[in-house]
């Protein structure tokens, strides 16, 4: 079977990874319009070339960044996404009137 | 021995020979009113139908390989209209009435056979989606109903009501549910677009897209450039890669999907057999092979590889179904590239560059679309980029107004 290098658990069968799709700056959904998004959600490049991906490993539950060859299906490197994002996310809600 | 064999073995050109019904191939002409990427089943419907009911005949068909050679000869060839949205009901159940006379307006066999697809349900949300499937299908005309353990074991003695320990507790039976020979779908329509005029060029690759001021004027291709009033792509899982050279994202993905045949026995199987649980599909073909097929490669891929993963998992459930085939030798695998989009609905109609039209998305079930969506698509062509109603709901910017057309439910490991 082939393997995938989990940046946590070490080598494994790629049967205990999902992947998670290409990484991809997510505009902010407050501000953004509804075409902005829609590329966000459903748009993707889909070459042939290598990309940076989600996967998750499934039996311990933890993502990480892959970066796989989609012509030849070679796994070039994986790591994990503190690499890529090092910055803390606030997700807070707009603040709409009257809310309790 | 052949010498004909020997003479390939040692011919470093590919060994392709012109098929008899087909003019021999020409040079390209400069222009053509339309030109349409892809010989697949749907580019050469869209052809036909151009020059049969429109009377556009200064039409290419630019194919990289060979015709018919991509996902149309690598189907499971199922035929059917029993999905879920009222669109695409009405769509599909169109193309199952035109595949019924395909035979006779080709004059040439297409092996339609009718057998019906029993789909089977183990679990109660399943049984309340199959009584939606149903009623949604009678509605627009589908013989399609809900039957029960009693009547499924009548149709399928030799299935096991009790695969992988998940009771079977119901089926839909969709009466419309059929097969043809994919192969000669192709050639029906290349054969009937040739003959009133149309081209095919075969070992064309197109390998850029001219598009000037928004709007598509021409292709390059490896024999050469060819101006053009309109553009219709039709590639499958080649789609985004074609947008990409006219200059936009789609909203495609694309993955390997696999197949398998067995070696040839007696007849024990008439209805086309499928288990969304067990993602898996059977059916016997009229030679006497076992045809398995179910879901997708789990991530995207361009190539056409076969995995020893998947076969173990199809199979695994496969002999669930029928524990009788556990004995059996398989005699082929294969893959293709599967179009798939997030909702399992196809995407047919205008793009953001003018008279560049799309027929992609079609994902793991566009085979039995292949006569309606060439009509449709022919008919946009014809009036001039005016998208037929039957297509509206199926336009790419669905994606953008988030009115998506949900099919998942219905294609998923059925196609
Ligand atoms: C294993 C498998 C099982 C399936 N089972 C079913 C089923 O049971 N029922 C069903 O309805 N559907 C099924 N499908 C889906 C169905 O096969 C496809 O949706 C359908 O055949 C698409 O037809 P097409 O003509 O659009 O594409 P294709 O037949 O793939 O034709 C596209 C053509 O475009 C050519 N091309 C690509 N790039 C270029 C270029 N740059 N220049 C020129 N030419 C180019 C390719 O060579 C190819 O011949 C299955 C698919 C697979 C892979």
């Amino acid at each position: 079977m082939k393997m995938m290098n989990c940046p946590l658990n070490g080598l494994r069968n790629i049967s205990e990874f999902v992947h998670g799709g290409e990484v991809k700056e997510m505009p902010d959904p407050n501000s953004c319009s509804d075409d902005a998004w829609a590329e966000y959600v459903f748009y993707t490049e889909n070459g042939i070339s290598v990309v940076t991906e989600w996967w998750l490993h499934a039996p311990s539950g933890y993502w990480f960044i892959a970066e796989r060859h989609t012509g030849s299906d070679e796994i070039l490197k994986t790591y994990d996404p503190s690499v890529l994002f090092n910055k803390r996310v606030e997700f807070s809600a707009p603040v709409t009137e009257g809310m309790a | 021995m052949p010498f004909s064999l020997l003479k390939y073995g040692l011919n470093k050109d590919y060994p392709f020979e012109q098929h008899a019904d087909l003019p021999k191939p020409t040079e390209l002409k400069p222009h053509y009113d339309v030109v349409i990427i892809g010989g697949g089943g749907h580019g050469v419907a869209t052809a036909y139908y151009l020059a049969k009911y429109h009377g556009i005949t200064n039409v290419a068909i630019l194919e990289k390989s060979y015709l018919g050679g991509g996902n149309t000869a690598r189907n499971t060839a199922v035929i059917r209209s029993n999905y879920l949205t009222s669109e695409g009901v009405k769509f599909y159940s169109e193309s199952v009435k035109l595949f019924k006379e395909l035979s006779n307006e080709f004059d040439f066999n297409i092996m339609y056979s009718q057998r019906g697809q029993l789909t089977l349900a183990h679990t109660d949300a399943a049984v309340r989606g199959f009584r939606q499937r149903a009623e949604v299908n009678k509605h627009f005309g589908g013989k399609t109903e809900l039957i029960d353990p009693q009547q499924i074991r009548e149709l399928v003695p030799t299935l096991n009501m009790n695969p992988a320990d998940m009771p079977v507790l119901a089926g839909l039976w969709h009466m419309d549910g059929a097969t043809a020979r994919h192969d000669a779908v192709a050639w029906g329509y290349a054969k009937g677009a040739t003959q009133r005029g149309v081209e095919l060029h075969q070992l064309t690759e197109v390998t850029d897209v001219i598009v000037e001021q928004g709007k598509v004027t021409g292709v390059k291709t490896n024999r050469g450039n060819v101006s053009c009033g309109c553009v219709v792509q039709a590639v499958a899982g080649h789609s985004s890669l074609l947008a990409a050279k006219a200059g936009f994202k789609m909203p495609i993905t694309t993955f390997p999907l696999q197949a398998m045949v067995t070696q040839p026995v007696k007849p024990f199987l008439d209805p086309l057999v499928s288990s969304p649980s067990l993602h898996c599909y059977v059916q016997q073909t009229g030679r006497g092979e076992l045809v398995f097929g179910g879901g997708s490669d789990p991530y995207p891929l361009y190539s056409t590889r076969s995995t020893m993963d998947l076969k173990e998992s199809l199979l695994a459930n496969a002999v669930e179904l029928f524990p009788f085939m556990a004995n059996m030798r398989l005699m082929r695998q294969w893959a293709g590239l599967t179009d798939m989009t997030s909702d399992y609905s196809p995407i047919m109609g205008l793009s953001p560059v003018d008279n560049y039209y799309l027929d992609a998305g079609w994902g793991t079930w566009g085979f039995k679309s292949t006569p309606i969506c060439g009509k449709s698509m022919a008919e946009l062509v014809a009036s001039g980029g005016k998208v037929p109603e039957l297509i509206k709901p199926f336009s790419m910017d669905r994606f953008n107004s988030f009115r998506q057309v949900n099919e998942m439910g219905a294609t998923a490991a059925s196609h």
